[in-house]
């Protein structure tokens, strides 16, 4: 699993690589109420916005921390939100990518870099 | 059965002291639709003559679904819930970004004039002249305060006068055949500020704030290019601080062929010191309600005047008020020429909020152009002696003075469990309304504090002591936090069921279910 600055995890199996916002980010965050996910098909650039989180405290925009194109959403997320909170790095789940450049995946943080840079953040 | 049996029927938990959810003469208050008795009214109409209906079978057959009450439990319930409402006249309300302070007298006074009160906005021109005149004075304060040659009043609270600005900037690029797409806005921004420029079709980028809270100049002049139509900023900004480099800003944009939007949110600290005119504005609302004293919240309506700079000037909003021939004049409808003519079209019924601006206007001849500076000055030192008792005991979230608002960020309640929420809940408890939480959102576990001019130094002299005492005690007992607020009316209320599954509308049926929990 790798993570970006803006706080999202990409987990890659066979060229397709599955998203979602941190444990860190959800607890930052709050109860979660609301996730917009991006239509299947869609193309994203890395770092370019691809869903919105919505909880109790704000809304908050999430990056693609990896360009590819859109092949399924976690459509779970529409009625229980509550499942980013519960499972941030596993059943909550946003988005899954058909990698388009696997080497992006180098410009991401390991579990260790991520661990130190969010400690760097208080 | 009795109000406060039905109450309880209704759904509410007696909390185990008393029976009635009562406390002390605070009392309980069911949904007067809960209170419903059938046939109970407060006045007695004759029955409707016998004539013959010309309905054609459309009349109402069922229920019209009004209760049944009384006078007196009419009077009593909404006094009742205005009594759990809190308001600037029961104390202080320190709501960073918002400005709420005192309401004078005098400007109600004003308003209730019949002249005034009692107009009604289809009279003809030549019976309300005093009026037009009261609005022709009220745009040449706010022309002068801001040294902008042009105002348009009728947007109805900030937001829209946001709308009004960033319609006038895109009519501007329109008529010069530009289609310019980006707007950029800090990351500091209202939220307000990147929803308006999306709903009109612009791409909103967010440009990341400075360590020291500040815009960073010089990443918004990376972004700036060919199809940036305007940069939103808010200064004094949301951290509190003014944005000592808005002129450069304001060239670079200008060079560029874009615009200066600034939100006029936290006016209230520069007026009467600063004009946005000089520092290179092009367009800028102003929130009656907040810098001008007008009612805020709700005992609104709000009023946000845009004013803008003279090469957005000719697309402002109709109507205009102008000086005719044989007095005031309103320009209704677009002329073929001369002024209005490229009037963006209308915004507002009639003239925008009328009540708010002879409030307005009285607040500031009441003023005076010395009061109004006065009135920035006591804003600004209000909240630097609240940073400055505090900053020992509470983290301030950046070095040096504030402006109008000092910011806090939760680094004191670090390792002690309790969270900016929790502490928010026990302002509660200790009698003071919270200040503004989370926001702004770059700065972690926000505590905004803006006091404004209208508190004296015994008034923050005690909300300090209460913050101070709350900030030690948060180090000792967590407990104490996490069970707050203790002793309102209802406890935390479980903001993410209503957020999640939202209850929008009453119905009698919800009601019985909760009942036969």
């Amino acid at each position: 699993m790798r993570f970006s600055k803006d706080h999202e995890w990409v987990k890659v199996e066979g060229g397709i690589a599955t998203v979602g916002i941190t444990t860190y980010a959800q607890e930052q965050l709050g109860d979660v109420v609301f996730v917009e996910l991006p239509a299947v098909g869609k193309k994203v650039k890395a770092g370019e916005e691809a869903a919105v989180v919505e909880s109790v405290k704000a809304a908050s925009e999430v990056y693609a921390p990896i360009s590819g194109e859109v092949t399924e959403v976690n459509a779970a997320l529409a009625d229980t939100p509550a499942l980013v909170n519960e499972d941030a790095e596993g059943k909550g789940w946003f988005m899954k990518l058909k990698l388009a450049d696997m080497k992006e995946l180098d410009a991401l943080m390991d579990a260790a870099a991520y661990k130190t840079f969010i400690e760097g953040l208080h | 059965m009795s109000d406060w049996s039905k109450a309880v029927s209704a759904g509410f938990k007696p909390d185990g002291t008393v029976t009635t959810g009562n406390r002390g003469l605070q009392m309980e208050e069911a949904l007067s639709f809960e209170q419903d008795a059938p046939g109970r009214t407060g006045v007695d109409l004759p029955e409707p003559p016998k004539v013959k209906d010309r309905l054609g079978g459309l009349a109402r057959k069922g229920a019209i679904g009004l209760p049944g009450l009384s006078e007196p439990q009419v009077v009593r319930h909404f006094t009742r819930l205005s009594q759990k409402n809190y308001a600037i006249d029961a104390g202080l309300y320190p709501l960073g970004s918002c400005t709420m302070k005192h309401n004078p007298r005098l400007n109600e006074k004003m308003a209730r004039l019949p002249g005034f009160g009692d107009l009604h906005p289809l009279a003809p021109e030549s019976a309300v002249q005093g009026a037009l005149e009261l609005l022709d004075q009220l745009a040449h304060w706010l022309k002068t305060l801001t040294n902008m040659p042009a105002v348009a009043l009728s947007p109805a609270a900030g937001a829209h006068g946001e709308l009004c600005g960033m319609l006038c900037i895109k009519a501007a690029l329109e008529a010069k055949g530009e289609n310019r797409h980006r707007v950029l806005v800090p990351e500091s921004a209202h939220g307000t500020n990147p929803a308006t420029a999306a709903a009109i079709g612009f791409t909103v980028e967010a440009v990341p704030a400075k360590a020291n809270g500040k815009v960073d100049v010089e990443a918004f002049k990376a972004k700036l290019g060919p199809d940036v139509a305007a940069i939103m900023i808010t200064n004094p900004n949301t951290c509190g601080i003014f944005e000592t480099e808005i002129s450069a800003l304001a060239d670079a944009v200008h060079a560029i062929g874009g615009y200066l939007y600034c939100d006029g949110a936290n006016f209230n600290a520069i007026v009467g010191r600063v004009r946005p005119g000089d520092l290179g504005v092009d367009a800028m609302h102003i929130n009656l309600h907040k810098t001008f004293s007008t009612p805020h919240g709700g005992g609104g309506p709000g009023s946000g005047p845009v004013v803008l700079s003279a090469a957005l000037a000719p697309y402002a909003p109709l109507p205009l008020t102008v000086h005719g021939k044989d007095g005031f004049k309103v320009i209704e409808t677009t002329p073929a020429s001369g002024e209005g003519a490229k009037a963006l079209g209308r915004l507002k019924v009639f003239h925008g909020q009328m009540g708010m601006f002879v409030r307005a206007l009285s607040y500031m001849m009441s003023h005076g152009a010395d009061g109004l500076a006065q009135v920035a000055e006591d804003a600004v030192l209000n909240a630097n002696y609240v940073l400055a008792r505090c900053k020992d005991l509470m983290t301030p979230a950046f070095d040096g003075y504030c402006m109008h608002e000092a910011l806090f960020d939760d680094r004191f309640l670090k390792d002690t469990g309790v969270t900016t929420l929790d502490f928010a809940k026990a302002l509660i408890d200790a009698g003071y309304h919270p200040m503004t939480v989370y926001f702004p959102l770059i700065v972690h576990g926000a505590m905004l504090v803006e006091p404004t001019e209208t508190e004296s130094k015994d008034a923050l002299d005690a909300f300090i002591a209460t913050l101070r005492a709350l900030a030690e005690k948060a180090k000792v007992d967590a407990q104490h936090f996490a069970d707050a607020p203790k002793l309102t009316p209802r406890r935390r209320l479980d903001e993410t069921g209503a957020a999640r599954k939202p209850v929008l509308r009453w119905r009698p049926e919800t009601v019985q279910s909760q009942a036969a929990e």
